[in-house]
């Protein structure tokens, strides 16, 4: 099932600077919403993403309730070296997903 | 089949915990949620000043669902090693918590940016801090008018 | 066709042109168009389009074998890029042994239970809203093209007779807000003219993709109005009509709507 989308282009030159785009499909239960009886739902949420440039941090989120479903991070990184993108959602209830793309640099 | 008497509840149910509702219950609740902004922007800059400028938060004025609000931040950096922005803070002064989001960053990234979709829980004010690599800090505001959808599935208001 | 359906077929067609209220074909306006210039970016990228991830569901299942027969839908109806060209754009559709029209989660969920013999797809389920929006999906750009015969008439004259009659505690009729005051604000969100050509539909206020039943529900629960069962015949003859109202508007699917 399509737990993610992520988008990087397939080439660049290197010292570009790319646009990444990542999509992650969660509810992102805030804690806040009630049932129709009045229970309170359980906070439910991806917590931390995290996308790394062969093995090294470039980008890191902390995200709260306040993010919306199915969250959308899009963010910049340079074009270094050919090699794997990799993205990584963790949250609560052992959410834990991992995305990876290919990059070539020329 | 909804029977009338479940209908009425859940209408009860969902107006009496609508936001807007839940302020006329809590006299206190505008109070408390901007002591928590000023709290939450007290921990990530301490006692530095934040200087306006440099940082750029842009949000529709109007916007069509409070769920899922457009934000974008963009930070005046040349992003190398010796100057570049190393966080992204999001804050909100009348969601139920002030923070919305914390980017970790580096001049790996080119260019300071975040593109993302917040909740919003009602009219208000988002702030946006960039925390620099020489420690200074610097924010940006924009004004949000948050309205209620209309036609929804719980019968509210 | 008889005389005197091809009669009634002309009269009707005639009384929809000159129906009071009825919006020109050259004012008709999508939604799209009255949203903000944000939302419309969003569903504008693919890869920001939160249905996206429903198409991606649906593509993985359409290729999944299922049922007792052990075959996907790839095992009859190939690639869904060719094969399901157009589909969505004529849906709802008279099925000849119901004797009556189905939309496209009807037919999705009668191929799954008939012909893959394999365990219903609840209405609203995950796996049925991933199928109808990848199916849907491979009609985007194209116009919706409902084919009206003496069959599928009586079905359309029911539901305009829905869209136009006062109901619920408001006691509102559906072409009040969406043929005379589309444009106009109602509790700070723009009234659209109603036109389904999107679905199934992310809704921000859903946080989720949701079929044009469901959209359905909510507006008669606006009304305060007792929001037909999914699934109703009343349902899926008001789909037809909004259909057909829309016809030659282009498909979003999957559209992102407030």
């Amino acid at each position: 099932m399509a737990r993610a989308i992520v988008n990087v282009p397939a080439r660049a030159k290197r010292g570009e600077i790319v646009e990444v785009k990542t999509l992650a499909q969660h509810p992102m239960e805030t804690g806040f919403r009630r049932t129709q009886t009045g229970e309170l739902i359980p906070r439910d949420i991806i917590r931390r993403f995290t996308c790394t440039y062969n093995g090294t941090e470039v980008y890191r989120v902390d995200l709260h309730p306040a993010m919306s479903a199915n969250p959308l991070i899009a963010f910049s990184t340079i074009a270094t070296e050919t090699g794997t993108i990799a993205f990584q959602w963790a949250g609560d209830n052992g959410y834990s997903v991992t995305e990876t793309a290919s990059i070539r640099v020329e | 089949m909804t029977t009338r008497r479940e209908f009425l509840a859940l209408a009860a149910t969902s107006l009496a915990l609508s936001e807007a509702a839940r302020a006329q219950l809590d006299p206190n609740l505008a109070a408390n949620r901007k002591a928590a902004f000023q709290e939450a922007l007290r921990r990530i800059v301490g006692d530095t000043q934040v200087r306006r400028g440099r940082v750029k938060l842009q949000l529709p004025p109007l916007i069509d669902n409070g769920n899922s609000v457009p934000l974008s931040v963009a930070v005046e950096s040349a992003m190398t090693e010796a100057d570049h922005v190393r966080a992204i803070h999001v804050l909100t002064e009348k969601n139920p918590l002030p923070d919305v989001a914390s980017v970790r960053l580096g001049p790996r990234a080119g260019r300071a940016t975040l593109s993302t979709r917040v909740r919003l829980a009602d009219t208000q004010s988002v702030t946006a801090i960039a925390q620099m690599s020489d420690g200074s800090f610097w924010s940006d505001s924009a004004e949000v008018v948050v309205t209620l959808s209309a036609c929804l599935e719980e019968g509210l208001i | 066709m008889s005389l005197r359906t091809a009669l009634l077929f002309a009269a009707s067609l005639l009384c929809a042109g000159a129906g009071a209220g009825e919006i020109p074909p050259s004012e008709r306006r999508s939604g799209y168009d009255l949203m903000s210039r944000e939302t419309r970016a969003i569903q504008d990228d693919d890869a920001t389009n939160p249905g996206m991830l429903w198409v991606l569901d649906g593509e993985a299942l359409w290729n999944r074998k299922a049922g007792a027969v052990g075959r996907a839908c790839a095992a009859c109806h190939g690639d869904a890029r060719t094969s399901m060209k157009g589909v969505a754009a004529r849906y709802p559709a008279f099925d000849a042994a119901l004797r009556r029209p189905v939309n496209l989660e009807e037919r999705i969920k009668l191929c799954r239970s008939e012909r893959q013999k394999a365990p219903p797809l609840a209405f609203e389920s995950r796996d049925l809203l991933a199928l109808t929006a990848y199916v849907a999906r491979q009609s985007r750009g194209l116009p919706i093209a409902i084919v009206i015969d003496e069959r599928t008439l009586p079905f359309l004259d029911a539901g305009r007779e829905a869209f136009h009659r006062r109901q619920g505690q408001l006691n509102l009729a559906c072409s009040q807000c969406h043929d005379d005051n589309w444009g106009k604000r109602l509790a700070g969100s723009v009234i659209p003219q109603a036109h389904p050509t999107g679905y199934p539909v992310y809704r921000l206020e859903w946080q989720g993709l949701g079929s044009l039943e469901r959209r359905l529900r909510n507006c008669l629960i606006g009304i305060r109005a007792e929001p037909y069962a999914f699934g109703a015949p009343e349902f899926v003859d008001l789909e037809l009509y909004l259909m057909w109202r829309a016809n030659g508007m282009k498909i979003e699917t999957p559209a992102v709507r407030p």
